[in-house]
């Protein structure tokens, strides 16, 4: 049931964001999607990830969202949807739908079987999804944890490099 | 626990999917486009969180971990470009970008 309450709030939420001419107003239905995504991970018991989802993208990314924008001054409600030409818009829709309906027919005919060891019964005697994720994460995935860093370290100076102001060489 | 039945749960991650695509074809404001393909991502990392409940294996969490960590990266680098195409243009739109058509 909580799940359904989520869904619905996200899916509204979603359309807003494509909907709503101004950017911040669509930065913030994106905060409210990504919070209902975090209870969803909640409701299925991955409590790690829910933690994550708050953490990293309603804490980090969503505030440099609304940084840039305040930052660029591009709050100007502008009528940008409606430049779209209708032929544009009406594929789009038409695509959208058809893939949808695919996917849910895929979804629905797929058999998931239980192939996995990783039970609920075993996840709470291991002591909890937090523990269990993090045993996983220093044994088993520590090659692409370590990985992980030099791809943040090539962020930083990626975004250091193109984001500067070339000094010297006016235009 | 689990009461919802696994494919409704995948549906919704796949109208959210969609959403964020029409969103991606149909606005022109590049910050808007970054956004939604932050929701794009999303929809992915619950497909991976419902399957990786219904099989009963953990490998489809460890994997959003790292999704979420690549989309981290990503919006910061996507970010800088924009800055960067505001100073060289000075508009978020994506029809301004045509320096290659002069």
């Amino acid at each position: 049931m909580t799940f359904y309450i989520f869904a619905v709030i996200a899916v509204v939420f979603a359309l807003t964001l494509i909907f709503k001419k101004n950017p911040v107003s669509s930065a913030f239905s994106l905060i409210v999607v990504f919070l209902s995504f975090a209870g969803i991970y909640a409701v299925l018991g991955a409590h790690l990830i829910a933690a994550m989802q708050i953490i990293v993208y309603t804490g980090a990314i969503m505030v440099l969202f609304i940084f840039v924008i305040m930052l660029l001054s591009a709050d100007v409600p502008d009528l940008d949807y409606s430049r779209t030409s209708k032929t544009t818009k009406i594929t789009a829709l038409i695509g959208g739908l058809t893939l949808w309906g695919i996917l849910t027919w895929m979804f629905k005919g797929a058999e998931l079987t239980k192939t996995g060891t990783h039970t609920e019964e075993w996840i709470t005697q291991s002591g909890g999804n937090t523990q269990v994720l993090s045993e996983l994460l220093f044994s088993e995935y520590i090659l692409p944890f370590e990985l992980t860093s030099i791809l943040l370290l090539a962020a930083i100076i990626g975004a250091v490099a193109i984001a500067k102001r070339k000094r010297g060489k006016k235009t | 626990m689990m009461s919802v039945e696994p494919w409704i749960i995948l549906s919704f991650a796949a109208l959210i999917f969609v959403i964020g695509l029409v969103g991606l074809v149909v606005r022109r404001n590049i910050l808007i486009i970054l956004m939604c393909i932050e929701l794009m991502l999303n929809a992915v990392n619950l497909t991976f969180v419902v399957l990786s409940k219904s099989q009963s294996n953990l490998e489809g969490q460890m994997a959003v971990f790292f999704i979420i960590t690549v989309a981290a990266a990503e919006s910061a680098v996507g970010l800088g470009l924009v800055i960067a195409m505001f100073r060289t243009l000075k508009s978020v739109s994506t029809e301004d970008i045509q320096l290659l058509k002069e």
